[in-house]
């Protein structure tokens, strides 16, 4: 399983505007490399990231080649109540991926 | 004549200790990490822990410390219990195997801790799991200054790698010196020239995009220079990396660092 | 076989000499102006995009075109009534015009995403921001890409 690295704060108060990091592990080869014999390498990338809290989507992104390799994604949200993130990103060849962080909100 | 300098500063390198100051070595109070040289954006890349790519690669060793490497043995972890008893482990690397009688690197440790004391195979150089582990135990000696190349057993090896470091080689007849002791801090093309100062390997590179090891860079800039790249583990390679690791000492450990 | 003479041998050069540029300027790999355009008005259809409220953080020189890091940021209020349903980036020389879509709400509180990206050539770039009243909002930024000094050859 490729690893992930998620940065959301254990703690926030009500109404707090919370920053949410995510990191995971992938390739992202582009479909337009060759390799030394001049074969095209197949494109190999994470097509969509989506993140739900408490099971409501707060945010999504469309991502292309054009994204570095292990994709870095930073956005944010209000801190509504307790409860936990859903991460999920799906990309070529049935990549599926999901983590998910709990954060406590008074 | 050239042979016979390079052999004289080798031998008063090897006499005086590794702090004398050789032709043109770079002062001790001069010496910077790579990391100064990199953008604020870079910078901030390899400081944040959840933004540094490198880390995935440490989070990926940690599941094979814990892991059985071979199904009817241990794991790292089950002779060494807790990776913390690794702290100061990559710092003094790469040191001096009594069996071998030369030094080793770090990868080269993990492996025949591998091969003796785990039955199993050894991890190719390179690999994902043998840049994870190595990625994982050098991590414990983040920010503790560097040590290898203290041990007098070392010495000859030092002074070895010292004379590769020195001397010209490949199509454009460049040492490494003349570069990285001579002209830091200028540009190559658009890149900066760094100090050459190994302390957080393995680390990120942006233009590999992907964890590598210090053989690997040293193998890139021999490819820069025109010049035929030793293969991955052989002798030079580690003298190289001893020479380069007790020219760094007392700079602290960043692994996993980030560069361009 | 008879040699070619130096005025036929001149006008074979001249010949396949602009072949050659001809090949070249239609290699396929590299998004075109009309490409940018085209993918821009996938997003934003016949609509008016005015400038401003958009801002674009990257770094004018970057270290290594493989990773740059990317913040867009919009001015928005981010209410139920006035927020910012998604920003759309784009690139004007990479093999392909998009970079990224992010989808947005009331609920972010901020309009900013930062991210990675590759960047083939020194190129500009565009972030295009959709709000909720259906107006559409840019910025562009020209970004300076130089290619590594020592690079590996693929073994």
């Amino acid at each position: 399983m490729p690893s992930a690295l998620i940065n959301v704060p254990a703690k926030a108060k009500r109404g707090e505007i919370i920053e949410i990091k995510t990191l995971m592990s992938h390739i992202m080869e582009t479909g337009y490399r060759r390799t030394a014999t001049g074969e095209i390498i197949p494109r190999d990338i994470i097509t969509s990231f989506a993140c739900r809290y408490n099971g409501v989507e707060i945010f999504r992104a469309d991502l292309f080649p054009a994204i570095a390799a292990n994709p870095f994604i930073t956005f944010t949200t209000v801190a509504t109540e307790s409860g936990k993130f859903e991460f999920e990103w799906i990309g070529d060849r049935g990549f599926s991926e999901t983590a998910s962080a709990s954060i406590i909100v008074e | 004549m050239k042979f016979a300098r390079t052999i004289a500063i080798a031998a008063l390198l090897t006499a005086a200790g590794i702090g004398s100051l050789a032709a043109t070595e770079i002062p001790q109070a001069e010496r910077r990490s790579g990391f100064s040289f990199m953008s604020p954006d870079t910078k901030a890349i390899q400081n944040d822990d959840t933004a540094n790519p490198g880390m995935l690669s440490v989070l990926d060793g940690e599941k094979l410390w814990n892991s059985n490497a071979n199904p009817t043995n241990k794991a790292c972890a089950g002779c060494h219990y807790d990776v913390g008893a690794m702290k100061g482990v990559a710092a003094r690397y790469p040191a001096f195997d009594k069996t071998l009688g030369r030094p080793i690197n770090l990868e080269q440790r993990i492996n025949l801790c591998r091969v003796q004391h785990q039955q199993a195979t050894p991890l190719p150089y390179e690999s994902r799991d043998l840049l994870a582990l190595t990625a994982y135990v050098a991590e414990q000696s983040r920010g503790m200054p560097i040590t290898a190349g203290s041990d007098p057993q070392l010495q000859p090896f030092v002074a070895k790698g010292f004379e590769l470091f020195m001397h010209r080689q490949g199509q454009l007849n460049l040492a490494c010196a003349n570069c990285h002791d001579d002209n830091w801090d200028k540009h190559l093309a658009g890149s900066a020239i760094t100090q050459a100062q190994p302390t957080g390997y393995p680390l990120y590179r942006l233009e590999w995009q992907s964890l590598g090891s210090l053989q690997r860079r040293l193998r890139n800039c021999m490819i820069g220079t025109r010049a035929q790249p030793y293969d991955y583990g052989a002798p030079e390679l580690v003298e190289l990396e001893l020479y380069l690791m007790s020219r760094a000492q007392g700079m602290p450990i960043e692994t996993p660092a980030v560069r361009p | 076989m008879d040699k070619p003479t130096d005025a036929t041998r001149r006008q074979f050069l001249a010949i396949t000499g602009s072949a050659a540029l001809l090949a070249v300027t239609l290699r396929p790999a590299e998004a075109t102006p009309a490409m940018l355009t085209s993918a821009i008005r996938n997003v934003v259809g016949s609509a008016v995009v005015q400038t401003g409220k958009v801002k674009l953080d990257i770094p004018p020189l970057v270290e290594n075109g493989n990773t740059v890091p990317m913040t867009v940021s919009v001015t928005s209020p981010m209410t139920p009534e006035d927020y910012v349903k998604s920003i759309h980036v784009f690139n004007e020389k990479n093999p392909q015009p998009n970079i990224g879509n992010f989808y947005l709400g009331p609920r972010a509180g901020r309009a900013q995403v930062s991210t990675r990206i590759r960047l083939a050539d020194s190129q500009k770039i565009v972030a295009i921001a959709r709000l909720s009243d259906g107006s559409f909002w840019s910025v562009s930024a020209d970004v300076i890409v130089t290619l590594a000094a020592c690079t590996e050859e693929v073994d």
